[in-house]
């Protein structure tokens, strides 16, 4: 463990991480831009909010990492464990426990508290992407607050489905200016963003950007007035804890079309079963 | 009468090369002025400072803004220029894959000034599309098809469209009917005729094809190698030209 600094990067790199950090968190919703460094993972892997997580955590923080809620994923997995060999922080599964939780795909059921961090791993930072290929025009759109274009986007969804298809990475803006990309999450978890009493923290590793967002920020998912955003899910209860109102994963369980629902946040499930809720499949 | 756009001493050089030199005139509303000349000689240079898109090294352009009355559009702030853009004026390319989005549908491509405006409701967005499409005759029922799926008529048609849906004041039509065959320039002229009286747009058409100036142009300047060589009144010109160039473009044209 002592060959490595603490949390695997060297302190110069922790400090101009840090100083990225608080930019984005003095404008929220700003990307802003970072010397992102080669991680010993591939890119696409959480390479962003691996560098965002060492420049945060000191010796007494507890960690938590989920992939797509759950905690016993390899790309959770992987993470964590580099964690534990390379800061030899306490690391755990209960979300209420953690004080950083790096997440893919995710934010928790349970609602995060003050001092909490949550760091996202960001694929695509620029939510204008896919629409305007070109990164000079993007920034200046974000520059000039033209997001128009956003909801052409948005419209050709509802020309297309007859209503905003867009299920995750749904765009959102922060205190009525910066446009922002959630990350993957999906919609369901959008009006979790806002209002949060934790720090959110966005690393894009490849794209080398961070943004974040403060406590208690104002979130707004984009919408129509006559098709306003809807934030849904899979109409079914857990099929372990029974809960109704987390975010469900459909699991195949043959191959004559049998499936269950059960929650994606596997800590969220645990617990509830702990406390002797049960779903109509459990054991 | 206030002009709606007053261009003064407009120069532009590509180095020790000329693109447009010491240009100047005036653009009343509701006026088309059409500038000609053979390739290579300024037009599009002209037409990109006085849109925006190029920065003139010397001359002001002043435009008639609807807020604050004329305002100097070289030396005005970006944001101000690019609303401008989006709201008064309007710029046709002449190959519409420049000006449409061609991965986005019809419908996206028109409402798509409207949104950047801050229309945000869906059913008057699509709305005013369809009846945009039907002013410039394609079918509204083709509104959630893509351009790629259209013909070159009417792919200029929609820019059009989607150009003219903020009811701008201005516009810039970079040779509107090249690449387009003869029956189809036709339909496009005789369209832009009448959205240019019915709208009391005002125009400047770059184009090297002197049947679209007769048809549309109330005003012409010829230009050659960056200069200004002859201009005033459309049919004057063209019946009869003055300057030694203008004579050989108007007699270059094949009579059928």
């Amino acid at each position: 463990m002592s060959a490595y600094n603490f949390a695997y990067l060297d302190e110069q790199t922790k400090r101009m991480i840090r100083r990225a950090i608080l930019k984005g968190l003095a404008i929220p919703g700003y990307q802003v831009p970072f010397a992102s460094r080669e991680m010993p993972m591939p890119y696409g892997w959480g390479t962003g909010g691996v560098q965002v997580s060492a420049a945060v955590l000191i010796p007494d923080d507890t960690f938590k990492v989920i992939d797509q809620g759950s905690d016993d994923t390899t790309n959770a997995v992987s993470i964590r464990t580099f964690f534990e060999r390379t800061a030899g922080v306490e690391t755990t599964t209960v979300t209420r426990d953690a004080s950083v939780i790096q997440t893919r795909h995710r934010i928790p059921e349970e609602r995060l508290h003050e001092g909490q961090i949550l760091v996202y791993q960001v694929p695509i930072p620029e939510p204008l992407r896919f629409l305007e290929p070109r990164e000079s025009e993007t920034r200046k759109m974000h520059g000039l607050e033209e997001y128009g274009l956003m909801h052409v986007k948005l419209y050709e969804d509802i020309s297309r489905h007859g209503h905003i298809a867009t299920s995750y990475a749904y765009p959102v803006k922060v205190e009525g200016r910066y446009v922002m990309d959630p990350s993957p999450i999906p919609k369901f978890d959008n009006p979790k963003l806002g209002d949060m009493a934790a720090i959110q923290l966005f690393g894009a590793g490849r794209e080398q950007r961070i943004y974040a967002l403060p406590p208690y920020t104002q979130v707004v998912s984009l919408d129509f007035e006559d098709h306003p955003f809807e934030a849904t899910k899979a109409d079914h209860a857990c099929s372990l804890c029974g809960s109704e109102d987390s975010y469900q994963d459909e699991v195949i369980i043959d191959d004559a079309g049998r499936r269950m629902f059960v929650c994606s946040d596997a800590d969220y499930c645990k617990a509830r079963q702990a406390a002797g809720h049960h779903g109509k499949d459990a054991a | 009468m206030t002009p709606l756009l007053s261009v003064r001493g407009i120069t532009k050089r590509y180095g020790t090369h000329i693109g447009c030199a010491d240009v100047s005139f005036d653009l009343y509303p509701g006026e088309v002025m059409g500038i000609v000349g053979e390739s290579g000689s300024g037009k599009s240079t002209l037409l990109n400072c006085m849109a925006g898109q190029l920065v003139p090294d010397a001359g002001e352009v002043v435009f008639d803004t609807r807020a604050n009355g004329p305002q100097n559009t070289v030396t005005m702030s970006e944001p101000e220029r690019r609303m401008l853009s989006r709201t008064d004026w309007a710029f046709v390319h002449q190959h519409a894959c420049d000006g449409l989005r061609m991965g986005i549908s019809a419908g996206g491509n028109v409402g798509e000034r409207l949104m950047a405006v801050g229309e945000r409701h869906y059913g008057d967005i699509r709305g005013d599309a369809k009846d945009w499409l039907q002013r410039v005759e394609i079918d509204a029922a083709r509104v959630d098809d893509r351009p790629t799926t259209f013909s070159g008529g009417m792919q200029q048609r929609l820019q059009i469209a989607r150009n003219l849906v903020t009811g701008p004041r201005l516009v810039f039509m970079d040779e509107p009917t090249g690449g387009l065959d003869v029956s189809v320039q036709a339909r496009l002229l005789d369209l832009l005729r009448g959205l240019v009286r019915d709208m009391n747009l005002s125009a400047i058409i770059v184009t090297h094809d002197l049947a679209v100036v007769r048809l549309l142009a109330d005003r012409l300047m010829v230009m050659k190698s960056g200069r200004v060589v002859e201009a005033g009144l459309t049919d004057q010109i063209l019946d009869d030209p003055q300057h030694a160039y203008s004579q050989l473009l108007v007699s270059s044209v094949l009579q059928v």
